[in-house]
């Protein structure tokens, strides 16, 4: 845990990182790989149980945006809480969440962690400090601080990573929870994942300014950060997560990222170019430039081959297990409507 | 071994589609995220990825062909060293052959058993379950059946203390707050101005501002902010300043508080109260006059409270901190400076939530009420006595979860029935014991269900006219009377 003890006695002020990390050593290299592969080959298989009618309704992909909630997860501490909107399928898997669990909700069976009753967008986990999975766009935000109010109240030093996309930033409920994360100084690192479109609506259609300095008025530093590049999220993560865990107050991180996919599986995504979608998955890819990393840091090919392998095996375990847990006791749709109150 | 390329499901509705384009031919290679083929839904043109690693091996559905089923295979992929001629009959089928198959591979081995024992055994583990007896009271009131309250006895409490309906409420944050460290309270001028109608006065000074919180008048934030709090350990009280305001708020205590147990299987709830005045107040116009109960009493994941008398506030308030699942509990600003003489003093006092009080027997007629109309309903009975009709009049108490088993047993002795409240007659509180009765106490009926309701219209401000919008007492003995032929 950071000190306590740093306390910005100056106004707050908005920077641009300075990317002085050290290099990252060839595990951490590996792990980070694992970590984005294991969120695409999952989504990927979703895609495809999608496809055979296995998953039903809504179903987000996080592909193209790995690199975001990689980064932050791999600097935050086990005790911190986290909140997201309904994209949320690589946030569970980045907590440490059973991909069998996650992939058995989307499939609507018994396995799954909300036991078929949540689906894709509603998964929870005390034990991994998870809350969701939510539907609402922007409501993730003041639970999110809620969940910081917690870490206050309790005084456990932790704090709540609460994720929303550009869309969600333009909700009313954000601005009145940047104003009161602020006021009470919560601990809250909110993160906003900017891939460009807000389901079909650009970013440049829908908002005013710039995202990272809605916060501004309130007090609340913000950041703008390349989000297709993981080792840049670590770092202005870890600076932000450190404002936040001295008792700073909330800080608003703003990851410029893209995703491959449209805004969930029936969107054909007419609303940008085949160029435009091209040029990031050739130029940008979060995965291919680690790969490139490894390579040029010399890391043997036989160990990416190794993790490929094994990340396949655990999507592939996960997918056969989403298919062959069986759906929901019929007495399923009566329970957890109410916790019962012995009299 | 050759994987057949299914065609894909890629809206929540579609079963079949056109396959327009092959961007990919026999002998391609393949990664996953390649763009291997465009799909037309009746929607869209939409691509469709590989998945997996191979070559293509064979193209088995031609591109222009329309109305290709869902799961049909369209294409084989193969893995590095195999060839076209490996591909055998069972790889041409579509999602059935392909589910079989993977069933074998090495990653689903240890599953075989678990996939034995899937489906064919959901319909033994229903019907086990049908022959056991279902004891969760809450499930019986979820599944519309008509179960006895729980026994509860007030004056076994003894001592009683004469207070406000104001002061009980905030006697009972105060013993909740002192019990258990978790209950806090948040919301508009509780704290330093002492609540705007005076309910939180004292909390302040006795719980300090780490649990006394005052908001920016921001209800949809702060709403979100408690309910996250809750979901994490917490034990909010939010104050509305009026429920009016709450609807600013609506979306986190239904979608946030109302949902997130039976969302997340019993992982995790919301053990939240959100409270506040709620109905007429008087001459404040249509925007701050409103009665909710309906609104929430909708929603299956919410306990709804609505009390009368001091000794309901201080006992109904005490049992919804204490309650694991959020609460919505509707004062009446006209209520709060009535005093009681007859508040347990108690800190065990909590009233059951889920159970009626029959304020006053009687035998002609039942008269079903909440908040301040049972006082209305009181006084209408005395009038009615008068008149030689013995009125029982039931005090709700909870809305949700009704206590359908008093209202029931008591119309088996009257046969009559004439429910009030402050709020609009559609889609009510009344409507729902209508129903009630209609489905489970048709044949004791010897009158039409009678509802005494608020006006149909938005509350106006002329002393005159806001008399005849909120349901007064003559009202409800008119209501009696016509049930009883004695109009």
């Amino acid at each position: 845990m950071a000190s306590a003890g740093k306390k910005n006695k100056d106004k707050p002020k908005l920077k641009t990182i300075s990317n002085s990390n050290p290099a990252p050593s060839p595990e951490e290299m590996l792990d980070l790989y694992r970590e984005m592969l294991l969120m695409r080959r999952f989504e990927e298989k979703a895609g495809q149980l999608y496809g055979m009618g296995l998953i039903g309704g809504f179903c987000h992909l996080y592909i193209g945006q790995e690199a975001v909630v990689t980064g932050i997860t791999s600097v935050k501490e086990d005790h911190d809480s986290v909140v997201t909107a309904y994209r949320d399928h690589a946030h569970m898997l980045a907590c440490g969440m059973d991909p069998k669990g996650v992939m058995a909700e989307l499939t609507g069976r018994v396995g799954g962690y909300s036991r078929g009753k949540g689906g894709s967008m509603h998964m929870f986990s005390k034990e991994k400090n998870f809350y969701g999975g939510h539907g609402i766009v922007g409501a993730q935000i003041p639970i999110g601080a809620g969940l910081a109010f917690t870490h206050k109240y309790n005084e456990d030093g932790g704090v709540a990573i609460a994720y929303m996309g550009d869309g969600a930033s333009n909700q009313g409920q954000v601005a009145e929870t940047y104003n009161m994360a602020a006021l009470w100084k919560l601990p809250c690192l909110f993160v906003i994942e900017n891939n460009q479109y807000g389901m079909g609506t650009s970013v440049k259609r829908s908002s005013a300014g710039d995202l990272y300095r809605r916060g501004e008025g309130y007090g609340i530093p913000g950041e703008q950060v390349d989000g297709m590049d993981v080792f840049k999220v670590q770092a202005a993560a870890r600076q932000a997560l450190d404002y936040v865990r001295s008792g700073n107050g909330p800080y608003i991180l703003e990851v410029m990222t893209y995703r491959y996919r449209g805004h969930s599986m029936s969107d054909p995504a007419k609303y940008r170019t085949k160029e435009e979608l091209q040029s990031m998955k050739d130029d940008r890819d979060p995965l291919t430039a680690i790969k490139d990393m490894m390579q040029d840091a010399g890391i043997d090919e036989a160990q990416i081959k190794d993790i490929d392998k094994d990340i396949k095996a655990i999507v592939n375990e996960a997918a056969q297990f989403a298919q062959d847990s069986p759906e929901p006791d019929p007495e399923e749709l009566w329970t957890d409507v109410l916790i019962e109150v012995k009299e | 071994m050759p994987t057949p390329i299914l065609m894909p499901a890629l809206s929540p509705t579609m079963t079949e589609g056109n396959l327009a384009k092959w961007m990919k031919s026999e002998g391609d290679k393949v990664e996953p995220g390649d763009v291997i083929a465009e799909i037309e839904t009746d929607k869209a043109t939409m691509e469709v990825e590989a998945v997996d690693e191979g070559t293509i091996g064979k193209i088995l559905i031609a591109e222009g062909t329309e109305g290709v089923a869902v799961n049909t295979a369209i294409a084989v992929l193969l893995e590095d060293g195999e060839s076209a001629g490996d591909i055998s009959e069972a790889d041409l089928q579509g999602a059935g052959g392909a589910e079989s198959r993977e069933g074998d591979s090495a990653a689903g081995a240890d599953n075989d058993a678990a996939s034995s024992a899937g489906s064919d055994d959901t319909g033994a583990a229903a019907e086990q379950h049908a022959g056991k007896a279902i004891e969760n009271r809450d499930i019986l009131h979820a599944q519309g059946k008509i179960i006895e309250p729980p026994p509860f006895d007030e004056a076994a409490f003894g001592e009683t203390y004469t207070a406000t309906v104001r002061e009980a409420l905030r006697d009972a944050m105060a013993e909740e707050m002192r019990a258990d460290e978790r209950v806090y309270l948040m919301g508009e001028e509780v704290a330093e101005y002492q609540g705007a109608y005076k309910v939180s006065q004292g909390l302040l000074d006795e719980f300090g501002p780490k649990r006394v919180i005052d908001t920016p008048i921001t209800e949809y934030g702060f709403a979100g902010i408690a309910s996250g709090s809750a979901m994490s350990g917490l034990k909010p009280i939010v104050e509305f300043m009026t429920f009016n305001f709450a609807m600013q708020a609506i979306d986190h205590i239904v979608n946030t508080a109302g949902k997130t147990l039976y969302m997340a299987g019993g992982e995790l709830g919301c053990p939240i109260v959100f409270r506040g005045p709620n109905g007429a107040a008087a001459r404040v116009g249509a925007q701050h006059s409103q009665c909710y109960a309906s609104w929430y009493a909708h929603v299956p994941g919410l306990k709804v409270v609505a009390p009368y008398s001091a000794a309901d506030a201080k006992g109904l308030m005490k049992a919804a901190i204490r309650d694991p699942n959020p609460v919505v509990f509707l004062e009446n600003e006209m209520m709060y400076g009535q005093s009681f003489d007859d508040v347990p003093v108690s800190d065990d006092y909590a009233i059951p939530l889920g159970r009626a009080k029959i304020e006053r027997s009687g035998t002609d007629v039942t008269i079903v009420a909440f908040s301040i109309m049972v006082g209305k309903s009181l006084e209408a009975a005395k009038k009615l006595e008068e008149e030689g009709i013995s009125a029982e009049v039931i005090n709700l108490r909870t809305i949700r979860p009704l206590d359908r088993y008093t209202i029931l047993e008591s119309i088996k002795k009257t046969n009559r029935i004439v429910t009030v409240e402050e709020g609009w007659a559609f889609s009510g509180i009344g409507s729902e014991i209508a129903a009630l009765i209609g489905e489970h106490a048709f044949d004791y009926m010897d009158a039409p269900v009678t509802r005494v309701a608020g006006a149909d219209v938005p509350m106006p401000y002329a002393a005159n006219l806001e008399q005849l919008a909120i349901p007064q007492v003559d009202e409800i003995v008119h209501a009696v009377k016509k049930v009883c032929y004695k109009d």
